[in-house]
Formats: structure tokens, C-alpha cells, sequence
């Protein structure tokens, strides 16, 4: 049921769990238009008053809506993949209520024209709301800088050249002193280039079983270890995209306690699964950065549950059977995610003992804050972006019914725990399977 | 002081290398000589006989006409003999070494050579191996003090000091000889320096030379009394220092909406040659009541002059044997 923004309703019975207040009791919202008016466990003591609509949620959880800083939207120029139609129907049956999009459909999003065409199709899609990244370099080819002051100006949150690191030591010195002048993000997508050229997959026995060249472990922490000396030098923001490795990890955690402003993220596939999954060839489990080893899957979920990675997100990168379909060599790197982004981060507190609260930080308050966006906590006077969401529900992902337009997923017919069972987006039901 | 005090003072330095490390005292010399010279400017009669009798070479080793035409009008202007070098005509193209030129020329005895070179710190080399006066007209991204004495020049007159003034400097100050002459001139004399750029463009510890940083254009140039706008100097670029020009105008270029923030009376001024449109609106440049942009080319003349005047008052006499 599609219910207008501009009334007034209550969700009542809910585990409200907000992790930037530290909240995870029984208790109530109250929303009016897009906005929340109030949220608490005491919210009605005797009763939600009559006039308004109530909408029990049974028990349920109920959390800001979830936050995905990386998603890989083609369109323009890649619509076979994905439009801003399909992904906000993936996005909104998953909780996600944000999606940041990367800067690398075609044209990249290295000019005004093309942040404002992307604004003008989310206000036209309308489902869920979608940010942008600005690329860092010109064409995203490493380069010239892109227009940081304009393009921030002009709705860019932060800025990134997606899946190509900056190779060029100085280039990437530059884009952090440039990035400074302006106390804009960097992030980077930390894989040094002539290390992982023509590499595959992770480098590894799996690797020279399948005869296929890898990527080193090595190549990861070396460019961050690199990014984080010229950090000290410029004293610019510096986020880590899709960190992957024990040896990076260990870095991060440690430029931390140093004091150097690095934040770093991971994707739901790094922690679930390893390269093992790339058996037989099977090309749903080509991504970039690659599936690592077990010891490096491990340090992933130590990193999460130690504070070290402080977001985590979907990495969503739709490929269509075209490009998917082919020799492991031949096909395109990238996993759908908006789908399973909460069951495979929710597994992380069935079966690693995380707290929902600590797991729910990592897709709201904490890519909130990166961003300096008003979403990702439930307090009043904020967007009313939520999700209500079963932790218990158990289903099995069926590829062909994901909402995304592509299907390459390596957990077709995994069963998962846990689901959105209704998303609000600035107060409007995108997704609603309880009422 | 005097004219005839400033007649028979004696100059403590053989060169004019810089303007780091120069006394208040002799900075005042120098500005207080130049005020007679823009009188002198003014008349239909310009000429003294200071230099009568000494030759002056202008060694450019980088492209300027600027520059070399008002140091050339200031030595005729006091009587000296010219001579004007540039290195496309001059045997360096050959592959002759920067002192093995130096050499030819001292060996046909110049009292001055004012030099110009593309590398910091060529000068000073020039300099440790001519027998004659070295006037620095600018080198590398190091010093150009003359500039520095003709903006202080221009300032002080208006102003009527330089002591407690706010000066912001604008743009690329990386690359800026003159940025650097002026931070010296203008901290010795007691000014208050703020300086504006994006961090590719501030070299590394500016801090410690005295000044505020700011990259906030609003900030920067908050009640200042002089803006001071720097050329972005796209030739000595190599890399991407600025995304675009557009940009650089957007947060870092003046134009009256950022300029509403400084003292209603700041004075806009610029070394030259403008870049319109991309640090300083174009209307701006060529506002009267603002700008000092032209009145900064006439102190040059007359700064140069007293240089001129100044330096070679160490050099010996030998013929006429007049004064030491």
C-alpha cells in the first residue's frame, strides 16, 4: 500500500535500534511528511492517539534506513545492466534507503552536466534516494583533477575514480592537498596497478590450480601503506574502499591509533566468502578487488568487529549475462548486493556474535557521518528514511526474482536470515510487505 | 630624510640579491630615494647624471619586457649606458655556461648587471663571480626584490605606512618569487600577511615564514587592506596544479562579491600581466577607485632607479675621481 507523504503515522512496537544514540529498546516512531517527528520507547503510554494511521510492526526491527556508499549505477550508458529504476527496486527491497553511486557510467561524473542528470533521474525514479560520487580525475583516467570545488558545490559528496586506483604518486598527492582545500573525502580503490595487472583473482594455490594470474595480497596494503604517507603530508580525509586483506587491515588500524583521519569499508562478499568460490570457473565470483583467502576472510570480520572498518557496503555491480557469460578471463568483475547486503551482514551477529547495533552502525550513522549526510539516525527533525526489517526470517535467494535488472549473484540459492520488510523512504512505503 | 642626506648615503651592500634578510633602516633608504625619482618621473625634464658614465647590462635570461624595459628607462633615466641582453640573442644558446657568460661580460667591465634568470639561486652564483654590482630582477620561484620594494612603495604612499596593514596575497604562491620577496619586505616592516590558495598551490612550511594561511577566499581577505592577486602561472605548471581555470575563479579569483568582505578602501594590486577572468574580474582590474595596478608600473621605474643609485655608490670611481 503506497501510503502519501503528507500524513502522519506511527510505528509502534517496534526494536528501535539507533546506533548513533545507542538505542536498541521498545518503543515507537512518529513521522509526519518526510520528516520524523519523534522517536522513543515511551512514546505513546496510553496509545497512539486515534486520528492518525498506526502501523504495527509486531516486534520487529526498525532502524534508519541503510546507507550504501558504493553502488555501481551504468546507466547512462550501461542500461542493459541496470537503470536507476531497477537498482532503487533492488535498493528498496533490501532497506537500502541511500545509495551512493560511483562516477563510473559514461560519461563519468567528471563534470556538472552529469551530477545534475543524475540528479534529475532520481527525482524522476523516486523510489529511493541517490547520491553521487565526483570522479578525481578527468575521464577517470588518472590524470588532470576533476572540478572538486564546483562539483561539491554541485551535490557531489565525496570523491572517488571508482574501481581505478590513482597510480601516479604525485596525481594522488595532489588530488589529497586539492581535496583538503576543500575538506572533501578521498576514496580509493587501494590495488596497486602494475602488481594486479591482468591478475584475475586472488593470487594463491586456487590461483595456479585454475591456471589463471592473481593479484597479491601485497598489492593492497602497498597502495594504502603509499596513500597514507601523503596523507601525513596533506592532512586530507582518506576513506579506503572495499578493504580486503589481513595486511591492510593491520595498516589501517594502525594509521588510526596514529591519529591520521583514514576510514576504510567492506563489501558483505569478503566476509562470506573466499576465493574457493571461484571453483570450476565460476565467473559470479569474479569481483574486484578478488576473493581472498580464508585467513584474510577472518581478518575481515575481526576488522568489523574491532572498529577497524567502519562501513560496510554492497559493492553492487550489476553485469548482465553478456558479460558474465564467458571464459573467467574474458568476464567483467562485480556482485549484485543491494539484495543481501542486511541477511549477509546480519549472519555476522548469528553466527560472529556482533551486535546488531555495531552491525547497523556500519550501514547508517557511520557512512552518514563519512558523508556529512542528515541520514542515518532516527531522531526527530531527521529524514524519515527507515527500515523495519525481520532478523529471523529465513529465505533462499533466487537470482531470477532479484528485483536488480542483472542477476550475477554468488549466492543464488544460499539461504539467508533476516529482511526488510518495509522501507521508507522520506516517509513513503518503497517497499511493504506487512501492510 | 633629505635629499642631500639621501645624496651622500653610503648603501651597505654590494648586491641587491633579495629582500630576506634586508634591515628596516635600508628598506626605508631605498623607498625614501625612490620618492624623489617619482617626482623626477613626473617632469618634462627626467634626466640626472647619476649613472654618467656607468654601464648597466639587463642579463635576461627568462622572457620579460616588463620588467627589462623599466629597468632599462631607469638607467637612462640617470644617465647611465644600457645595455639590453637577451638569451635568444646572446651566446648561452650555444651551450656557453651561465658563468662563462658572466665572465665575457665582467671582462668589459659593467658597473651593474641586472639579471634574470629561470633557476633559483642563478643570480646569487652570478653574483659570487663578477667583480661588478648584481641587481636580482628575478630568479626561479626564489626572489624578486624589486618588485617587492615597488609594491611596498605603492602601498606606503597611499596608506601613509606599511606597519599594522592586512595584506592578503592570492593565488600561486608555490611558484611566486614575488610572493616570497613581498612576505620578507612586508614582515620586516610590521605588516600582517595573510596568504589564500588552495593547498596544491602554498609551498611546504609557509606557516613558518610569518604568516596566516588561509583556502578560504571570504576568510582570507576579510577586512584586509591590501589584496594582493598573484598571475596563475600556467607556463611554469607541469602537472595539475588547479582543475580548471573556471574553478580557480569560482573560489580563488576577485571579483566585487568576494571583494565586499575586505576594508571599503582596500587597494587590489598586481605584479602584471593580468590573467582577466581567471584570478581578477576584468571590471575590477580597470577600477579606478580600487585598483593600483598602473600605479604599481610607475613606482617601478622609480624604485629601479634608486637601486641603481644606491648600489653603485660602493662601486669605485677611477677616472674622475669623485666620490668613493
Amino acid at each position: 500500500m503506497n501510503v502519501p507523504a503528507d500524513q502522519t503515522t506511527a510505528y509502534v512496537n517496534a526494536r528501535l535500534l539507533d546506533p548513533a544514540s545507542g538505542m536498541d529498546e521498545t518503543g515507537a516512531v512518529l513521522i509526519e511528511g518526510n520528516k520524523i517527528l519523534a522517536v522513543g520507547p515511551r512514546l505513546f503510554p496510553e496509545g497512539p492517539p486515534q486520528h492518525i494511521r498506526v502501523v504495527d510492526c509486531r516486534g520487529l526491527c526498525l532502524a534508519p534506513g541503510l546507507i550504501d556508499m558504493r553502488v555501481h549505477l551504468p546507466e547512462p550508458g550501461g542500461e542493459h545492466k541496470e537503470t536507476f529504476d531497477s537498482a532503487s527496486a533492488a535498493a528498496a527491497a533490501g532497506g537500502v534507503t541511500s545509495m551512493i553511486c560511483l562516477p563510473d557510467a559514461d560519461p563519468a561524473i567528471d563534470n556538472e552536466a552529469v551530477l545534475e542528470f543524475i540528479a534529475r533521474r532520481a527525482r524522476e525514479t523516486n523510489i529511493v534516494k541517490i547520491y553521487a560520487y565526483g570522479a578525481i580525475t578527468r575521464g577517470r583516467d588518472g590524470g588532470e583533477l576533476t572540478e572538486f570545488g564546483i562539483l561539491s558545490q554541485a551535490g557531489a559528496l565525496a570523491f572517488t575514480d571508482a574501481d581505478r586506483a590513482i597510480a601516479d604518486t604525485l596525481v594522488m598527492r595532489r588530488a589529497l592537498a586539492y581535496a583538503a582545500t576543500f575538506d572533501l573525502l578521498i576514496v580509493q580503490h587501494p590495488e596497486e596497478p602494475r602488481l594486479s595487472h591482468n591478475g584475475q583473482m586472488n593470487e594463491g594455490e586456487m590461483s595456479t590450480r585454475l591456471g589463471l594470474a592473481g593479484i597479491p595480497a601485497a598489492a593492497e596494503v602497498m597502495m594504502i601503506e603509499r596513500d597514507l604517507r601523503l596523507v601525513e603530508l596533506t592532512g586530507a580525509r582518506y576513506h579506503v574502499a572495499h578493504v580486503t586483506t589481513a595486511m591492510a587491515i593491520e595498516t589501517i588500524k594502525a594509521a588510526k591509533a596514529r591519529g591520521l583521519p583514514v576510514t576504510c569499508d567492506t563489501a558483505p562478499h569478503y566476509f562470506t566468502l573466499t576465493d574457493a568460490a571461484t571453483a570450476e570457473y565460476r565467473t559470479f565470483a569474479k569481483v574486484s578487488p578478488p576473493l581472498r583467502g580464508e585467513d584474510d576472510r577472518k581478518a575481515v570480520i575481526e576488522g568489523i568487529r574491532d572498529g577497524t572498518i567502519d562501513v560496510i557496503a554492497s559493492d553492487h555491480r550489476p553485469q548482465d549475462q553478456d558479460s558474465k557469460r564467458l571464459p573467467f578471463v574474458q568476464a567483467e568483475p562485480g556482485i549484485v548486493g543491494l539484495e543481501t547486503l542486511l541477511p549477509l551482514t546480519l549472519a555476522l551477529n548469528r553466527d560472529e556474535g556482533i551486535s546488531l547495533l555495531d552491525l547497523l552502525k556500519r550501514m547508517t550513522s557511520a557512512p552518514g557521518d563519512l558523508l556529512r549526510m542528515k541520514e542515518g539516525r532516527l531522531a526527530a527533525g531527521l529524514p524519515a528514511d527507515l527500515v523495519i526489517f525481520d532478523p529471523d526470517h529465513e529465505w533462499t535467494v533466487d537470482a531470477a526474482s532479484l528485483k536488480s535488472k542483472s542477476k550475477n549473484t554468488p549466492f543464488d540459492t544460499f539461504p539467508m536470515q533476516g529482511m526488510a520488510m518495509c522501507t521508507i523512504v522520506g516517509g513513503r512505503h518503497v517497499h511493504s510487505l506487512i501492510d | 630624510m633629505s635629499d642631500k642626506a639621501l645624496d651622500n648615503i653610503r648603501f651597505p651592500h654590494s648586491h641587491l640579491l633579495g629582500t630576506e634578510g634586508l634591515t628596516p633602516d635600508v628598506i626605508s633608504l631605498l623607498l625614501d630615494r625612490s620618492e624623489s625619482y617619482v617626482e623626477q618621473n613626473r617632469q618634462a625634464d627626467k634626466k640626472k647624471s647619476v649613472l654618467h658614465g656607468r654601464t648597466i647590462i639587463n642579463l635576461f635570461f627568462e622572457d620579460s619586457t616588463r620588467t627589462r624595459t623599466s629597468f632599462e628607462l631607469a638607467g637612462k633615466r640617470l644617465g647611465g649606458d644600457v645595455l639590453n641582453m637577451s638569451v635568444a640573442t646572446s651566446s648561452v644558446k650555444k651551450g656557453e655556461t651561465l658563468i662563462d657568460t658572466a665572465m665575457t661580460l665582467n671582462a668589459m667591465h659593467p658597473d651593474v648587471l641586472v639579471v634574470r634568470h629561470n633557476d633559483s639561486g642563478a643570480v646569487k652564483l652570478l653574483s659570487e663571480k663578477v667583480n661588478c654590482a648584481v641587481i636580482n630582477a628575478g630568479d626561479g620561484r626564489h626572489e624578486h626584490p624589486t618588485q617587492a620594494l615597488l609594491d611596498a612603495l605603492t602601498i606606503r604612499r597611499r596608506k601613509n605606512t606599511l606597519e599594522g596593514l592586512v595584506v592578503a596575497i592570492c593565488g600561486d604562491i608555490l611558484h611566486s618569487r614575488v610572493a616570497r620577496s613581498n612576505i620578507y619586505l612586508l614582515n620586516t616592516m610590521g605588516a600582517h600577511i595573510r596568504l589564500v590558495a588552495p593547498k596544491t598551490l602554498l609551498p611546504a612550511a609557509i606557516e613558518k615564514f610569518g604568516v596566516e594561511v588561509h583556502h578560504n577566499m571570504s576568510d582570507g581577505i576579510r577586512d584586509a587592506d591590501i589584496i594582493m592577486m598573484l598571475r596563475l602561472q600556467t607556463e611554469r605548471m607541469q602537472g595539475t596544479y588547479v582543475p580548471s581555470t573556471r574553478e580557480y575563479f569560482r573560489f580563488f579569483g576577485l571579483d566585487r562579491n568576494k571583494l565586499a568582505v575586505a576594508k571599503p578602501d582596500a587597494l587590489i594590486m598586481h605584479p602584471g600581466p593580468m590573467n582577466r577572468g581567471i584570478e581578477i574580474d576584468s571590471e575590477l582590474a580597470d577600477d579606478i577607485h580600487r585598483s593600483v595596478i598602473h600605479e604599481q608600473v610607475e613606482m617601478g621605474v622609480a624604485v629601479r632607479m634608486a637601486c641603481l643609485d644606491l648600489i653603485t655608490r660602493s662601486l669605485s670611481r677611477n677616472t674622475n675621481g669623485d666620490t668613493a
